[in-house]
C-alpha cells in the first residue's frame, strides 16, 4: 500500500471550492521521508489548500490522502488530532496565540502533550527559542513583536515536539532579505537535525530550488512540472518556464476568466 | 412570490443548521473528560474575565435600579396609605424578574460580547487553527472553559445585583423616603419566600447564564474570519441573548409563577 | 505572580455572591435556622369562610407572630376551609378553648389568624385542633347586612 519511501502518498486528488470552480483535479504526489519537498506555483493555485488537505482541514472530494499509511480524510476528530500531534504547520502570520507570552507559546504543545518536570519545559523551550534566535524575548507578548520575529517563534512553537512532518506555509513572504536568508539555514538545519519530513510551500522561486530536494509545480489545479531543482530550472514546458523566470504573461493567464473585453466595454454602454 | 417562499425555506434551513451546529458544539465543548491539570487555572482565568470584570457594571445598575424601584414604589404606594408595602414590592420585582434579567441584559453586554469578539478574533488570526495543528481541540481548550465560567459567574452576578438593588431600595426608601425600616423588613421578610422567590430567581439565572455565554461562545466560533464578520458577530450575539432571556423569562415565569 | 492575583479576585468573587445569597435568604426571604419543622407544632382550625387567607399568612397571639399558615384545603364532608398552621414550639399555652380568627392588617393589608388564649385547663398537643373559630370579615356582607338593617328601621 505505501512504500517505505513515501511518507505521503496523494491519489486522484480532486477538491472543489464551488460547483464548479475546482481547486485540483486528479493530482497525484509522492512526498519522500526525510526530504525537503517544495511546492511552488502562482498566487490562488492552491497551495494553501493542499496543506489543509493534507492535515485534515479540509476533505477532498475525490481521491486520498495517505499520511505514513492512514487515510487522513477517514480519520474521526480524535484520530486526527492525534496524527496532527506528529505534525507542525508554520501559519503564514505565525498564529501565535495572542494572550500567551512568547515562552507559553512555545511551551504550549509540550504542556498539553507531555507531563514533563518543568524545569525541563524551561530547557526545552529556551533550547528551541536559542535556535530561532529569540531566547532573549521570551517575556514579550506576540503583540510586542514585528512579523519576522512573529514567524520566528511560531517556528520554534512548531519543532518542540520534534515533528515528523513540517509545513512551511509561505515562510518567505514579506521578509526581508536577511530573514529570508536566516529562514532558509533554518529550515535547512531543522530537517537535517529532527529528521523530519519537509513540506516548503512558496513562490519564492531562488530561495526554495537552493533548498529543497524536490519539486512540484503546481498551476489551475494541475501538477505542470516536477522534479529536482535542477530538473525543473531547466524544464522546457512552457508554463513552468513562465513561471520560473517570471514572465507577467504567457500559458499562465494574467487575467482572471471573463468575457471579451472588446464585448464588455461594448455591453457596458447597452 | 415563488421566489420569497424560496428565501423563506432558505432562511428556516440556514437557522435549523445554526441550531444544529451550535448545539453540536455545545455537547463536544461540555461532554468531554475534565482536564485535571489545566483545567480549573483556565476556568478561574475565564471566572476572573467573565465574572470578576462584569462586577462593576452589576453593582453600579443595581444599585441605581433599587433606587429608582423604591422611588417609583413609593409614589404609587402611599397614595394608599400602603406604604409599609414597599419592601415587598422592591424584593418581589427583583427576585423574580428584574434582578436575573436585567443582570443577563447587562452580561451579554458586558461578557457576551467580549467572548464573542474574543474567540472571532482567535479564529481569524488562525489562533484556532493552529490550535487543532498543535492536537489540542479548540473546542475544549477554548470554547469550555469560557461557557462554565459563564454558567458560574450569572448566578452570582444576579444574586450580587439583587443584594445591592435591595440596598439602594432601602437607601432610598428607609433613610431617604423614611418608610418604617421594621415594617419594611417585616413586610418583605412575610412576603419572601426562599425556596419560590429567591431560588426560583437563581434558577432563572443559571438558566440566563448559561443560554447567553453558549450563544457568544457560538457566535465567536462561528463568525466569518473577517472584520466585519466578527462585528456582525459580536452584534448577533447582544441581540439574540438580549431575546433569548427575555422570551425564556416569559416561559420560565410561567412554569414558576403561573400555576398557583 | 499574576495568577495569584487573578486567583484572589475570582475568591472574592465568589464570596461575594455567595455573601449575597446568604443576604437575600437570611435577611430579605426571613428564612431562619431556628424556625425548622422541627422546632414547630401543627394545630388545625376550621372556618367557614377563609376570605383571602393564604399559605405563609402570619399566626399571632394579640399581634405577636407565633407562626404561619402552611395549608389551606377544602373538607368534603363539612364543606368548610381546613387550615393548618405551624405554631412555634415554645408556644405551648393553647388551651384547647382557644378562639382563632381571621383579621385584616389595615384596609387593604394582608390576612392573617389572630389566636385569643381562652382558660381551659388542657392545651393543644401537635395535630390538635382549635374548635372556636371566627370567619374572615366579608366587606360585601358587612354592606348587604348594613343596608337590609336600613331598610327593616324604615
Amino acid at each position: 500500500m505505501h512504500s517505505s519511501s513515501n511518507w505521503i502518498e496523494i491519489r486522484n486528488l480532486s477538491y472543489r471550492r464551488s460547483e464548479s470552480r475546482w481547486i485540483f483535479k486528479d493530482v497525484d504526489m509522492n512526498i519522500e521521508r526525510n526530504k525537503i519537498t517544495a511546492i511552488m506555483g502562482p498566487s490562488g493555485c492552491g497551495k494553501t489548500t493542499l496543506l489543509k488537505l493534507i492535515s485534515g482541514q479540509l476533505k477532498p472530494d475525490q481521491g486520498t490522502v495517505m499520511v505514513d499509511g492512514v487515510n487522513v480524510s477517514a480519520l474521526d476528530r480524535d484520530g486526527l488530532l492525534a496524527l496532527r500531534r506528529r505534525m507542525g504547520l508554520l501559519f503564514q502570520n505565525g498564529a501565535l496565540f495572542t494572550d500567551l507570552s512568547v515562552y507559553e507559546n512555545v511551551a504550549f504543545p509540550l504542556r498539553v502533550h507531555t507531563k514533563l518536570p518543568e524545569d525541563m519545559i524551561r530547557d526545552l523551550v529556551l533550547m528551541k527559542l536559542q535556535a530561532v534566535g529569540l531566547r532573549g524575548a521570551r517575556d514579550l507578548m506576540p503583540s510586542e513583536l514585528s512579523g519576522g520575529m512573529a514567524r520566528r517563534v511560531a517556528l520554534a512553537r512548531t519543532i518542540i515536539l520534534d515533528p515528523e512532518l513540517i509545513m512551511y506555509d509561505e515562510p518567505f513572504a514579506g521578509q526581508d532579505p536577511i530573514l529570508k536568508g536566516v529562514l532558509l539555514d533554518l529550515i535547512k538545519r531543522i530537517n537535517e537535525n529532527i529528521h523530519a519530513t519537509t513540506i516548503l510551500v512558496s513562490h519564492d522561486v531562488a530561495e526554495t530550488a537552493s533548498i529543497a530536494d524536490y519539486i512540484f509545480v503546481l498551476a489551475g489545479g494541475r501538477i505542470i512540472g516536477q522534479g529536482t531543482p535542477d530538473e525543473v530550472m531547466n524544464s522546457e514546458d512552457p508554463m513552468v518556464r513562465q513561471f520560473l523566470r517570471g514572465l507577467p504573461d504567457g500559458p499562465v493567464p494574467f487575467h482572471y476568466p471573463a468575457a471579451s473585453w472588446q464585448d464588455d466595454l461594448v455591453g457596458g454602454r447597452g | 412570490m415563488l421566489k420569497h417562499i424560496q428565501a423563506l425555506g432558505a432562511w428556516g434551513l440556514g437557522v435549523t443548521a445554526g441550531l444544529g451546529r451550535a448545539t453540536q458544539i455545545w455537547c463536544r465543548a461540555l461532554f468531554a473528560l475534565p482536564d485535571f491539570r489545566y483545567g480549573p487555572r483556565l476556568l478561574i482565568q475565564q471566572i476572573y474575565y467573565v465574572g470578576v470584570f462584569s462586577m462593576i457594571i452589576i453593582v453600579v445598575s443595581g444599585v441605581l435600579i433599587g433606587m429608582v424601584l423604591a422611588l417609583q414604589g413609593y409614589t404609587v404606594l402611599v397614595r394608599f396609605g400602603a406604604e409599609a408595602a414597599l419592601g415587598q414590592f422592591v424584593s418581589l420585582t427583583l427576585l423574580r424578574e428584574l434582578g436575573p434579567v436585567v443582570a443577563a441584559l447587562l452580561f451579554a453586554g458586558r461578557a457576551g460580547s467580549a467572548l464573542t469578539a474574543e474567540i472571532g478574533l482567535m479564529k481569524t488570526t488562525e489562533q484556532l487553527v493552529a490550535m487543532e495543528m498543535i492536537g489540542v481541540d479548540p473546542l475544549r481548550r477554548v470554547l469550555r472553559p469560557r461557557l462554565l465560567a459563564g454558567i458560574l459567574s450569572m448566578p452570582l452576578l444576579a444574586q450580587v445585583f439583587n443584594a445591592v438593588a435591595i440596598w439602594g431600595a432601602v437607601m432610598v426608601g428607609v433613610h431617604w423616603l423614611g418608610v418604617d425600616a421594621g415594617s419594611f423588613w417585616s413586610n418583605m421578610q412575610s412576603s419572601v419566600d426562599f425556596s419560590a422567590d429567591v431560588m426560583n430567581g437563581f434558577i432563572k439565572s443559571v438558566v440566563f447564564g448559561l443560554v447567553v455565554t453558549w450563544i457568544a461562545v457560538f457566535q465567536g466560533y462561528d463568525a466569518e474570519p473577517t472584520s466585519a464578520g466578527i462585528s456582525a458577530a459580536t452584534t448577533r450575539t447582544v441581540v439574540h441573548s438580549s431575546l433569548a432571556v427575555l422570551a425564556l423569562d416569559f416561559f420560565l415565569t410561567a412554569v414558576m409563577f403561573g400555576i398557583s | 505572580m499574576q495568577q495569584r492575583q487573578v486567583e484572589l479576585a475570582v475568591g472574592v468573587f465568589i464570596l461575594l455572591g455567595i455573601i449575597a445569597l446568604a443576604f437575600l435568604a437570611l435577611k430579605v426571604s426571613g428564612l431562619s435556622f431556628q424556625d425548622s419543622r422541627t422546632q414547630t407544632y401543627t394545630v388545625v382550625a376550621e372556618f367557614n369562610n377563609i376570605g383571602s387567607l393564604k399559605p405563609r399568612a402570619k399566626v399571632s397571639i394579640a399581634g405577636v407572630t407565633v407562626g404561619q399558615v402552611t395549608s389551606i384545603r377544602l373538607d368534603p364532608l363539612s364543606a368548610r376551609a381546613v387550615v393548618e398552621m405551624a405554631i412555634n414550639k415554645d408556644v405551648d399555652y393553647l388551651t384547647t378553648d382557644s378562639i382563632a380568627g381571621i383579621k385584616t392588617a389595615g384596609v387593604l393589608g394582608e390576612q392573617y389568624i389572630s389566636i385569643s388564649v381562652g382558660g381551659a385547663p388542657d392545651v393543644l398537643e401537635d395535630g390538635g385542633k382549635i374548635i372556636d373559630t371566627q370567619s374572615a370579615v366579608v366587606l360585601e356582607d358587612l354592606i348587604g347586612k348594613f343596608l337590609t338593617n336600613m331598610g327593616s328601621k324604615d
